[in-house]
């Protein structure tokens, strides 16, 4: 097993493409898992996800991730989504991992029930991670996960957030953003979209049970995301990373524009990329070139009715949003030396 | 060992003797004394190697189960009533995806209103999951059937529910002949399973199956269960071989052979029923009884076998499926259909209802009779049902029917005078 | 477990074999395909000397400093001399200015061509073609020429009338630009490629010497020697001078003719270079007298800041209208309409010792004009394409061309020259290679570059400048020369980043190793761009599918 992460891995004369996949200037073992020739590909060509999927990318590069960090020891456990049906339509599978999709809201109690049996079985060595949408984790499997966490099991709980069941046609969940446009907030009426102060942040959440490790991830930020979910692998007990993962069919978006609209949800403090150990904030990734919330939002129908001069509230209700978050982060204040 | 034990004792540790590697536990009464017994079992190291996990729900007691199994781990749980609803979602999955879960049911009435005591509401909501239900007529048998069911569920790699009666048995103090380890041993192999998640050999279990494959999966599930008719007879005979008790098959004739009249049933009222059934054989009438311990797979060609000569068939069971009538009533006549005897079917014992000898025998006789109606409520006080049924032809609002009942039957007039 | 009631090893339909998705083809669903291409970035195509510096940066950045330095070598022989005098228009068009400021790509060559001097690095000749080339003047063109045509195996001969090789980089340019040793290295390193160089030799008859020395081809790069003059209404014997002539005596250290309060007139380059010079030697107050405003002189503007920070005045929008005795009279000017300022007849006088003419050269044509075909428009040598004259045979270059009369310009005259030069000696003509397109700025993905600001130089400080010839700018040291390579964003050109490799959510791009780059599967691409998008360096383009 690769060493544990004493921090983040900091390259300051690296310049050429310090934040690309790869670095060519970087010795082979500081590169990130994906620039590697013999990466696992643990989610395969030929899955049937829309162009540009922001979630098929989000999992092959954690899970591709986790398998280096585990010696390619792991089982995942996939609950019902986009995810689990693009991947696994009878007769093909996208995975070369041994995976189960059980149900939408037991991913976490499949993925207990896995890591007792290796625990029983006296296969320590095999590594657990459940995975879903936002959907099957902040709502529905929301109980199974609690409980997960509750025991402590030696599981990672990987969340796709994309803000809505996507796979049912783009509803509404407890991740959906204020003022968005899903199938269930329409933008029609006095305030548009999906109403403000609802909600809930499970990373937060999750941290209230005082697991050994929370942290939030991005499909932009690759070296971010592999550190993260690496180091959740070598830590033992219950562990919540939720990746942020723009959907281009459910948010009008161009299938191109994936990695860059997550880019700009992180760079204008919309989705703060953070990470906590038995509760408590330890490290967050600072805003590199910030912009404002408008510069995101532009990017996806879903918020084009925030951007009529009759919603300027809207905007500034998420520009308020943004503002929190980076105040509570502190997403802008420089590192300290 | 004969030892006197309570029937969820005796179950926890026919189950601890099967070696199981994962338990999950959530309580909910009345199968809750096992899971509890099963803990101590694990803390204490009695039973080792054993994953112990206490969750959230019964969703998630039965989840954790789908996973521990599909990683190759033997795999236990059990449930009752609400609880059994509460995880019904995985109940199809973990046999649709052909897991050898062995899973307790503590059978308990469903509410509302809600109610603790034994009927079999609960396992009936499940028979068309795709599981194997085998139901225990006492707490030996209960012992026996765990055995049986992890060989059985593993052999098919299909789950299989142990339908034992809430209360009556699980709360019951016998005499029971637990088994020593070594006899489980030589009778039930480690679980070697059929397809498991393993990082040596990967695969992707739990796919999405459209219209051009569904009807196969389905019908190789049925197919399997039909299997399972052959496999059951053959292990009860393995069993007896090692364990010196006939306690397992597919049905068990009680004096039936020859008789002009066969009260069917399940579970554990075969003990008050027999008692009475022997009286009224001395008394001339021509009457046995038959018990099913497997209602799924249901043993059709065994069961007209078995009833090939009788006249009349007295079904009673403590399920109701409410705007048809019986559900096991409903199975049997399927299975005798174009069979020229006269099957009645009795609804009793619901919401734990106690079943007396006295009553028993009044309802055979008008059987006997032929003056059942159908479907007959047994034991059922229509008087307060037509009181209720008035009331609310008169009143829209007529309050709480239960509370109403009761008040009929002055329970609550009395608790207010106390 | 053996059992008879086996019915299949795995569930039907349920559990799947790994692999299987690969059957499923989802290039169909594609649109748009990607492809990769190479852009041209903007430093290459603003170099007058036509290097690959994008490519010798890359070097640079791995630590590879030979492979760099041979990369420059390919395109210009002197990197130690054009790291200290170009005026890098590369970095002008770096595309990194737009995000904090442009590579210093000058500073990288000069390290680099400093580097090939502290180890003595060395270029062979080519395998001798038999055929000898003569060249007319051993400055940046000549120099150049002399030495591309050496490495295609020409035998070459410099006629050079001064009495050092170097041109007016040695003789232009002063000492505290331009270290002399590092020169003659350079210079000397040509010269073990088995090129003559015949100092204090003036060739008055071309064709004739030509004919006589057995040569095969000419290259005239005599530059542009020439002070141009004003008349100025002049009355006293205030000492006026040329700028070509008062470095070239500072270059011989004949030192006298700067003293007491030095005027110099003209905005360029070259009147900055005489107004520090004066500075050096001592005179008491150096000014100089600028026609244009301050935006608008030509001059580039470090030299400016560099000439005021050790002393020099600089006036702008004047004109020398007459000397009387010590005093000058200067009219005040206003920016004209078409740029060129208007007089306002409105005066000033100053008070000056010495008065220096920096306002440009000419070339030497006399003797030009006598070689048949070679055609002189407006005092200047008119080439072809091919940069060859009137004159079969005949090439010509640098200053004494239509050109930016710059040192880089004439090293890439050069090179030019020699290619051509080189087809003319096998029959053959030139065929330069197409261009790619150039990639501008919105091309890129820059969020990946990490905010590097440039490093600065170190600088000689004021004091010391003030006093002596030593050379103002430093040296960048390995880790600076590095950083700043590393600065190099790889404009148009795949760096390898993985970026594409690691974006695609289909998998469908395959790195086929170090060096070798990527290629698209497109049995799977969907089509989706983010491999376009998330290209630091625009070298990936979306191109519709036929239908």
């Amino acid at each position: 097993m690769t060493q544990i992460p004493e921090s983040k891995q900091k390259v300051k004369f690296y310049q050429t493409g310090t934040f690309t996949v790869g670095n060519r200037l970087l010795d082979a073992e500081q590169r990130t898992v994906q620039a590697t020739m013999d990466r696992s590909n643990s989610l395969d060509s030929g899955h049937r996800a829309c162009q540009g999927c922001g979630e098929a990318l989000g999992a092959r590069f954690a899970i591709d991730a986790a398998m280096r960090a585990t010696n390619n020891q792991l089982i995942a456990a996939n609950a019902t989504g986009c995810l689990e049906v693009f991947t696994t339509p009878y007769p093909e599978t996208a995975w070369s991992i041994p995976w189960i999709h059980s149900l939408f809201g037991n991913a976490a109690a499949v993925a207990s029930g896995i890591a007792a049996a290796m625990k029983a079985t006296g296969r320590d060595d095999v590594r657990v991670i459940a995975q879903g949408g936002d959907g099957g984790t902040t709502d529905i499997g929301f109980g199974c996960l609690s409980g997960m966490f509750d025991r402590n099991d030696d599981v990672l709980y990987i969340c796709y957030d994309n803000e809505a069941y996507m796979n049912t046609g783009v509803q509404r969940s407890s991740a959906t953003p204020g003022a968005a446009r899903t199938a269930t907030t329409m933008p029609v009426g006095e305030d548009p979209g999906n109403a403000f102060n609802t909600g809930k942040s499970v990373p937060l959440i999750a941290m209230a049970h005082m697991i050994p490790y929370v942290a939030t991830a991005s499909v932009h930020d690759l070296q971010d995301l592999e550190y993260k979910v690496t180091k959740a692998m070598q830590v033992r007990g219950a562990r919540y990373i939720e990746i942020f993962v723009p959907c281009p069919l459910g948010w009008g978006s161009v299938p191109g524009d994936t990695v860059k609209i997550a880019r700009l949800a992180v760079e204008s403090g919309m989705y703060p990329l953070f990470e906590a150990e038995d509760g408590e904030v330890t490290g967050v990734t600072k805003i590199r070139r910030q912009v404002p919330v408008g510069d995101y939002l532009k990017t996806q129908r879903r918020f084009a009715h925030v951007l009529k001069p009759d919603n300027a509230h809207q905007l500034a209700q998420l520009q308020a949003v943004a503002d929190r978050n980076i105040k509570r982060f502190s997403l802008t204040t420089p590192e300290e030396a | 060992m004969l030892k006197q034990v309570e029937g969820s004792h005796a179950v926890a540790e026919a189950v601890g003797l099967c070696r199981p590697q994962v338990i999950s536990a959530y309580p909910i009464t009345p199968q809750t004394h096992i899971v509890e017994d099963l803990g101590a079992m694990v803390k204490s190291g009695e039973i080792k190697g054993c994953e112990f996990l206490l969750v959230e729900s019964e969703f998630g007691a039965l989840s954790a189960c789908i996973g521990s199994s599909a990683a190759g781990a033997r795999s236990y749980t059990a449930t009752s009533s609400q609880g059994m609803l509460f995880m019904m979602e995985a109940v199809y999955n973990a046999s649709g995806m052909g897991l050898p879960i062995v899973m307790t049911v503590g059978n308990r009435a469903i509410g509302a209103p809600i109610n603790i005591w034994n009927d079999w509401g609960d396992s009936m909501s499940a028979r068309d999951a795709g599981w194997i239900q085998l139901f225990a007529e006492s707490n030996q048998q209960s012992v026996d059937v765990h055995i049986q069911a992890f060989k059985l569920a593993e052999q098919l790699s299909m789950p299989v529910m142990v339908c034992m009666d809430g209360f009556i048995l699980t709360h019951s103090y016998t005499r029971v002949d637990i088994p020593t380890q070594e006899q489980v041993d030589q009778f039930l192999p480690p679980f070697s399973p059929r397809q498991v998640l393993d990082p040596a050999s990967p695969l992707s279990m739990g796919a999405m199956v459209g219209p051009e494959a569904f009807t196969e999966v389905r019908y190789l599930a049925h197919h399997k269960q039909q299997e399972a008719l052959d496999l059951i007879p053959k292990q009860a005979a393995e069993f007896e071989a090692i364990f010196g008790r006939d306690s397992g098959g597919l049905i068990k004739k009680w004096d039936s052979d020859g008789a002009e009249t066969v009260v069917l049933t399940m579970g554990s009222v075969i003990g008050t029923m027999k008692e009475v059934l022997a009286g009224m054989r001395e008394d001339g009438h021509s009457i046995g009884a038959i018990t099913l311990r497997s209602f799924r797979p249901f043993p059709t060609a065994v069961l007209r076998e078995a009833l090939k000569d009788a006249k009349r068939v007295i079904v009673f069971e403590k399920s109701l499926a409410v705007g048809m009538g019986g559900i096991l009533s409903m199975n049997v006549r399927m299975a005798l259909q174009d069979h020229p005897l006269k099957v009645h079917s009795v609804i009793g014992g619901l919401g734990g209802r106690p079943i007396t000898r006295a009553n028993l025998r009044r309802m055979f006789e008008k059987g006997l009779r032929g003056e059942l109606e159908e479907p007959h409520f047994h034991d059922i006080n229509m008087d307060i049902v037509n009181r209720e049924i008035e009331r609310e032809k008169s009143q829209w609002k007529s309050g709480s029917t239960a509370e109403n009942i009761l008040q009929d039957i002055g329970v609550v007039a009395a608790a207010k005078t106390i | 477990m053996p059992s008879e009631t086996v019915v299949q090893q795995k569930p039907f339909a349920i559990t799947l074999d790994v692999g299987s998705s690969l059957l499923n083809k989802t290039g169909t669903w594609r649109t748009q395909r990607p492809v990769y291409l190479d852009r041209l970035p903007p430093c290459n195509a603003g170099c007058p000397a036509g290097e690959n510096i994008q490519a010798w940066l890359g070097f640079a950045e791995e630590g590879d400093y030979e492979g760099a330095w041979r990369q420059i070598m390919d395109d210009n022989p002197l990197p130690a001399t054009m790291g200290r005098v170009c005026y890098h228009p590369c970095e002008g068009a770096c595309n990194r200015v737009k995000l904090d400021d442009a590579v210093g790509i000058n500073s990288v060559e000069r390290f680099l061509g400093d580097q090939a001097l502290k180890y003595d690095w060395k270029m062979a000749a080519g395998s001798s073609t038999g055929k000898k080339v003569m060249i007319l003047g051993a400055g940046p063109a000549g120099l150049s020429a002399a030495y591309h045509l050496a490495r295609k195996g020409h035998a070459v001969t410099i006629y050079e009338s001064s009495p050092q090789a170097g041109g007016m980089i040695r003789y232009g340019i002063p000492k505290y630009r331009m270290p002399r040793e590092k020169l003659r290295a350079e210079i000397a390193r040509i010269e073990e490629m088995g090129v003559t160089i015949e100092l204090n030799t003036r060739i008055d008859d071309v064709m004739q010497a030509k004919e006589q020395g057995g040569f095969d081809a000419v290259f005239l790069g005599i530059g542009a020697q020439l002070p141009k003059r004003i008349d100025i209404d002049q009355e006293g014997d205030t000492p006026m001078f040329d700028a070509v002539e008062v470095l070239r005596d500072t270059e011989v250290e004949n030192l006298t003719k700067l003293r007491g309060r030095v005027l110099v007139y003209g905005g360029g380059n070259t009147a900055m270079d005489v107004a520090r010079t004066s500075v050096r030697l001592g005179a008491l107050q150096t000014t100089v007298i600028v026609v244009e405003s301050r935006e608008d002189m030509p001059a580039h503007e470090f030299e400016v800041h560099e000439a005021i920070e050790e002393g020099a005045d600089i006036v702008n929008l004047r004109s020398i209208r007459e000397i009387r005795g010590n005093s000058v009279t200067l009219e005040f000017m206003v920016p004209g309409e078409g740029r060129w300022p208007q007089p306002t007849g409105q005066f000033e006088t100053v008070e000056a010792d010495v008065i220096v003419q920096a306002l440009g050269q000419n070339i030497e044509t006399d003797f030009l004009e006598r070689i048949d075909g070679l055609e002189v428009r407006d005092g200047i040598v008119q080439v072809d394409r091919g940069m060859m004259t009137g004159c079969e045979g005949v090439f010509a270059g640098g200053d004494m061309v239509p050109s930016q009369r710059t040192v880089t310009t004439a090293i890439g005259h050069g090179k030019k020259a020699a290619r051509n030069i080189d087809a003319f000696l096998r029959g053959e003509r030139y065929l330069p290679a197409e261009k790619h397109e150039i990639v501008d700025f919105d091309k890129l993905n820059t969020w990946y570059y990490t905010d590097a600001p440039r490093t600065v130089r170190p600088m000689l400080d004021v004091v010391r400048r003030q006093s002596g010839f030593a050379e103002v700018v430093g040296d960048l040291d390995e880790n600076n020369a590095q950083y700043e390579a590393r600065r190099c964003m790889s404009c148009g050109n795949c760096f390898e980043c993985d970026n594409c490799y690691g974006v695609c959510p289909d998998n469908a791009v395959t790195k086929l190793g170090p060096g070798k780059r990527f290629e698209f599967k497109y049995d799977y691409c969907k089509g989706c761009a983010v491999c376009a998008t998330e290209c630091p360096c625009g070298a990936i383009k979306m191109v519709a599918e036929a239908i």
